[in-house]
């Protein structure tokens, strides 16, 4: 790759960002954030979560309430719109231009920027060859598959050296394998550029893979912001735990110290009274009747491959789910012994 | 092409024979009335020859109007373009409840009766200088009335294509207003564009309910000529002018279509 695609990394900053829609609606609650410089930071969250806006403030396609400021570097750029800002933007949609070849689509931001003809095409050849596009660069874009149209989204944003990207649901137009493959792509390009990123989804599969860290939001606010081990291992609160992969709750009851968890006792520092405890399906082991905490019934055997996820009814309370490495070879009826390891779960409030 | 036969049943036998008597219906007339326009004597027949002495004298009676038709219609055109692509475009990146009235309010002359317009035109600027007696006045006729086919059609496309989005990605490219407006937003319009003009200049040159009571002696368009003459001349002139009328306005037709298909993405 040659050195001139080694970006700036700029660190973006927003203070007190808000969205009030007109009508009322509150889209997002004031958000203080850092980014730094370089990192790529993932937006996750159902929709109608607050994601999009907080990445159209930084754009600058939205304006953030009264107050609100947002910084690139040093730099304030509230008040500046989008044209001005120097993103590069990849969107759900694409949003290439239909009546340009491929060539022309990547090439318009440099023709905007009044690049001399030379330089233009020197430049939209390298990028359109870094993205794997050079032998469809006279094509339509009506003549490209959805993830070559992102490939061709993606070498447009990055062409004219933005200072940051922002990539708004860029694979949820395509088919899972797409995808997979389209994902990986994004990452090596990500790291190698060294450019600050900001990434928007709902699929906490891209998330985890795509993220430096990962901001977490539900009903506009923040839920959590945190590295993807962080936010899957230690989940601020229920909605980020249910959110993130998949979490087995168990109810117990905590008396001097000790917590009393089906028929096992387990050492516990934790306030008295009943708890309601996190654990994932990785973190429930087998176990025989002897050193089992938990019995119950196999109600479904998946086998999933690399590993068997088991749904099993306890005595009492709801079904939980356990991965299981390796050929267990259990069946639906069957009896089994579930064991937990205090350091492994966790009590939410 | 046995089996394909077979399916050939009686239906399609009959929905064939009813296609083609609509279609004669409809252009049977149109026929029957050129080709008088050619014969020499209209109530002896086609035994009295054909001739080509009605187009001519068609052609030295109201060249004029034809003329000024064809002016009128260009100008028409370019009005319709001024105003309509921009208020298409305003319509479409507003989606809101008063877009929608004014969407409604746009359409209203292609209700109203010409005759109501063009008297409402006339009560409101008849007295306005010299407008009255300029072609201008049947210009604003025109553009009243075409203008709504203009804004529909256009924005059709544009709400067919994500606009928005697609000037979102040009603005993240760094193009300003008017950059987007030229290089992305237009261009990807130019089918609703295309089909807009022909709308409008096919009914500009054929328009008669507004232009009849707009006209002067001098500023006399095609159809009211061809009123004129079915009215007051032999009827081998009318039917002649009808032929100079499909004349000017099949090939003009055939241009702007090849326009629009040439517009679109090869696949």
């Amino acid at each position: 790759m040659p050195d001139s695609f080694h970006l700036d990394a700029v660190p973006i900053r927003l203070e007190r960002c808000g969205k009030t829609f007109a009508g009322g609606a509150r889209a997002l609650e004031p958000l203080d954030l850092t980014i730094r410089g370089g990192e790529t930071v993932v937006f996750l969250g159902p929709s109608g979560c607050g994601k999009t806006t907080t990445l159209r403030i930084i754009a600058g396609l939205e304006s953030p309430d009264p107050g609100g400021r947002v910084l690139f570097g040093e730099e304030d750029v509230t008040a500046l719109p989008i044209e001005r800002r120097n993103v590069g933007m990849v969107f759900q949609s694409y949003a290439l231009f239909p009546n340009m070849t491929v060539a022309e689509n990547v090439a318009y931001g440099l023709k905007v920027r009044k690049l001399p003809r030379a330089d233009r095409a020197r430049r939209v050849e390298e990028m359109l060859d870094l993205m794997h596009l050079g032998e469809f660069a006279g094509r339509r874009i009506d003549q490209l598959s959805g993830g070559q149209r992102q490939r061709v989204a993606l070498a447009r944003a990055l062409v004219v050296r933005p200072r940051v990207l922002l990539l708004d649901e860029p694979l949820t137009a395509l088919d899972a394998k797409l995808r997979d493959s389209l994902r990986l792509e994004i990452d090596r390009l990500l790291r190698s550029l060294g450019i600050t990123a900001v990434y928007v989804t709902h699929d906490q599969g891209e998330a985890m893979a795509l993220g430096d860290r990962i901001v977490v939001m539900a009903k506009g606010r923040v839920a959590q912001v945190g590295t993807p081990r962080e936010i899957y291992y230690q989940p601020a609160d229920g909605f980020v735990a249910d959110f993130i992969g998949t979490m087995n709750r168990l109810g117990g009851t905590v008396r001097g110290g000790t917590l009393s968890i089906g028929t096992a006792s387990l050492p516990w520092s934790g306030a008295d009274g009943a708890v309601e405890l996190l654990v994932r399906p990785e973190d429930l082991a087998l176990a025989g009747e002897a050193d089992g905490h938990l019995g119950g019934t196999v109600a479904a055997a998946v086998f999933l491959g690399d590993r068997t996820r088991l749904l099993v009814e306890p005595a009492d309370g709801p079904a939980l789910t356990v991965d299981t490495l390796g050929r267990s070879g259990l069946e639906r009826g069957d009896r089994v012994w579930l064991r937990v390891d205090p350091a492994r779960m966790l009590a939410v409030p | 092409m046995r089996d394909l036969s077979h399916r050939r049943g009686w239906g399609f036998w009959l929905q064939l024979g009813f296609t083609l008597l609509v279609c004669a219906l409809l252009t049977v007339p149109m026929a029957m009335s050129m080709l008088a326009g050619l014969t020499a004597n209209y109530f002896v027949g086609l035994k009295s020859g054909l001739t080509l002495h009605w187009v001519e004298e068609v052609w030295r009676v109201y060249s004029g109007t034809i003329l000024l038709s064809l002016q009128i219609a260009v100008a028409c055109l370019a009005s319709t373009l001024l105003l309509g692509v921009p208020a298409a475009y305003a319509l479409a990146r507003r989606p809101g409840r008063v877009a929608r009235l004014v969407e409604e309010l746009l359409m209203m002359p292609v209700a109203i009766p010409g005759l109501a317009t063009a008297l409402a035109l006339i009560v409101t600027y008849g007295g306005v200088g010299d407008l009255r007696s300029s072609w201008l006045f049947i210009l604003i006729g025109h553009v009243l009335f075409t203008l709504p086919f203009m804004v529909r059609a256009v924005l059709a496309v544009m709400g067919a294509i994500d606009l928005t989005t697609l000037e979102e990605g040009a603005a993240s490219l760094g193009a300003g207003f008017l950059r987007r407006f030229a290089t992305v937003v237009l261009p990807n319009c130019r089918s609703g564009i295309l089909a807009g003009s022909l709308m409008v200049l096919t009914l500009s040159v054929g328009e008669f309910n507004l232009t009849w009571l707009l006209h002067t002696p001098l500023t006399k368009t095609l159809p009211v000529g061809l009123a004129d003459s079915y009215a007051s001349l032999r009827i081998e002139i009318g039917s002649a002018y009808t032929l100079v009328f499909f004349l000017m306005i099949v090939p003009s037709l055939i241009l702007m279509q090849g326009l629009a298909k040439r517009g679109r993405p090869s696949v």
